[in-house]
């Protein structure tokens, strides 16, 4: 989990959760064999067909704005995506993506070094991606975040821990 | 210092005044999920093996989204809901109650002071109530059906200050249109959006929510407005708790602020396929309309209804036009008043109170090439259920004249 190398799909800027997995089918399945099949549908009609296991995305800015459907990380990483790195996510999309185990990446200069089709490679822990040579630093991912990530998301990290790792002693009433 | 409003909220929970970017866990008051997001909910919280809900008083579910259900992929889902609640005890308002966002205050569930969070992203509409509200997704969600807290970055603060007077064809609808415009889609991302000035404190219940509303579409954590009176009295009767007036101190610290002069303001039009792409409705008057939607949490509320009729009042519309009001409250104000035998009579097609054609899940959608005028609050490709068509959003006014002259119109 921590080096993740993956082949890049590029997209550009406010790709929607409505692009992402189209409201007409999330409603009528939680199945998600099948909803992966439209993955990304609105902005690539192709993209399930055409990626493979273990490839990234790479986007613009405030991927993932509009709804709040989780469908929308978990197509993605149910086609086989790795990770998905932009110049900013929605918020709702940031949290839902490490609530099911998608790790997601902060990093707006990797965007003009980078074209479908190139290799790069991650460094989670360490904050930083590679691109043609060339090596880019993000800011990295809060330590309770990384905590669930590499539980396998929210679910997994509950039914292993038997509480929410926010929880515990805090100064809450 | 001074305390921004999202401040004040969190540090009457915390006992202490948060800082901007620092992670608080808060308790949670009410806690929403929709047809769209509880199912995937349930997995989660049944995945995790979690036992009961924490409360069942402050867990509602709300069958709105593809209400009633038009497929059997959608009724078991929804069987799923129902299920779900009465072994766990959850509050579930079911097909024609109303739209989540308009029930969740009209039952007494949002309060000034509360932290409120919904598996829907425009939960933001009630900071109108000042109210802590946000979006979260279905695993959040289970998290806080199972433990009744949840995590929060202290998000720093958006002013807008809108002052002076509206003119007499604008609405709350067309100020944050305007203002989602100058901001950008992406511009208060994970930030407080708090709405200032004479011309809110001025504004209804149903106007300020139409803005907090759309605090989403700039990126925004939630959207707040302080209580006043006129909070006072639309909440006093409903919640169960004393109404509290909260607003942000004098020195608070804002980000940013954004200055609105309401005199200035005239109708806009969001334009497709980006909420951020605002134009004015005098730029593409003219343009021909097929098909109307008046409703949604955005608009579809009482006043909105009202201002719709007073336009298509014993007049025939000459673009399909559907309409529907935000909550069976709503329709049975609407029904007293005249206001729905006014729409009919005029052509509108009125249906069951729910999110309507909003989200394209089940009916309404357009067909291809279709040019739309809608009072909802997002216009992405695809949005209504058809790629190729295209998604004007307005006000509830705009958006009656277009249906009345099947074309766009700048509204008297
Ligand atoms: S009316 Fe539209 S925006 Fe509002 S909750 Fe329903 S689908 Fe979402």
């Amino acid at each position: 989990m921590d080096v993740l190398k993956g082949k890049v799909w590029k997209f550009g800027d406010d790709i929607s959760t409505d692009l992402i997995i189209p409201g007409k089918y999330k409603f009528k399945t939680i199945d998600l064999d099948e909803l992966s099949k439209h993955a990304m549908e609105g902005a690539d009609p192709q993209f399930a067909l055409k990626i493979s296991k273990g490839d990234i995305i790479v986007a613009g800015k405030n991927f993932g704005c509009g709804s709040s459907r989780e469908q929308a990380p978990l197509v993605i990483k149910h086609a086989g995506i790795s990770a998905v790195v932009a110049k900013s996510f929605a918020r709702i999309f940031y949290r839902n993506s490490f609530n099911i185990g998608l790790p997601l990446v902060e990093c707006p200069d990797l965007y003009n070094n980078v074209d479908t089709g190139d290799v790069v490679e991650i460094q989670l822990s360490e904050g930083r991606v590679s691109s043609r040579g060339k090596t880019f630093y993000f800011k990295p991912i809060p330590g309770f975040l990384m905590t669930i990530l590499q539980d396998g998301g929210l679910v997994e990290h509950f039914k292993k821990r038997g509480s929410f790792i926010w929880e515990g002693p805090t100064r809450s009433q | 210092m001074g305390m921004t409003l999202a401040e004040k909220i969190i540090s009457r929970k915390i006992g202490r005044v948060p800082s901007p970017g620092e992670i608080v866990v808060l308790p949670i008051d009410a806690a929403m999920a929709q047809d769209g997001t509880a199912p995937l909910m349930i997995k989660s919280f049944e995945g995790m093996g979690a036992k009961k809900v924490w409360d069942g008083s402050k867990a509602v579910f709300v069958i709105d989204h593809i209400s009633p259900s038009s497929n059997e992929g959608s009724s078991a889902l929804h069987k799923m809901m129902r299920d779900f609640a009465k072994k766990f005890g959850v509050t579930l308002y079911d097909v024609g109650e109303g739209i989540c966002h308009q029930l969740l205050p009209e039952k007494g569930h949002v309060y000034p002071g509360g932290i409120v969070v919904g598996a829907d992203s425009h939960t933001c509409t009630h900071g109108a109530f000042a109210a802590f509200s946000t979006g979260i997704g279905s695993t959040d969600m289970a998290a806080v059906f199972a433990s009744g807290k949840l995590w929060f970055k202290v998000p720093e603060t958006l002013r807008i200050n809108i002052s002076g007077k509206m003119p007499k064809n604008v609405m709350s609808k067309d100020a944050i249109l305007y203002a989602i415009g100058e901001v950008g889609a992406d511009g208060a991302t994970y930030m407080s959006v708090e709405f200032t000035g004479d011309a809110v404190k001025a504004m209804s219940v149903d106007s300020r929510m139409a803005m907090t509303n759309m605090a989403v579409e700039m990126g925004g954590k939630t959207g707040l407005i302080a209580s006043d009176g006129v909070t006072r009295q639309y909440l006093e009767g409903r919640i169960k708790v004393p109404f509290l007036e909260i607003s942000a101190d004098p020195g608070a610290h804002y980000s940013d602020t954004l200055e609105i002069e309401a005199g200035k303001l005239e109708p806009m039009l969001s334009c497709p396929h980006q909420v951020d792409n605002v134009k004015a409705v005098s730029e593409l008057e003219g343009l021909q309309v097929d098909q109307v939607f008046i409703g949604s949490c955005t608009n579809g509320r009482l006043e909105d209804l009202e201002v719709a009729a007073r336009v298509l009042r014993c007049k025939k519309v000459k673009a399909r036009t559907i309409v529907m009001p935000a909550s069976r409250e709503t329709y049975l104000a609407a029904l007293e008043k005249g206001i729905i035998e006014e729409l009919v009579r005029s052509g509108c097609a009125v249906g069951v109170p729910g999110c309507g054609p909003c989200v394209g899940g089940h009916h309404g959608v357009p067909s291809p090439g279709d040019v739309v005028v809608s009072t909802t609050n997002r216009n992405f490709k695809g949005r209504m259920g058809c790629a190729d068509s295209s998604i004007y959003l307005a006000s509830p006014l705009t958006a009656a004249y277009c249906a009345l002259n099947g074309k766009i119109t700048v509204p008297e």
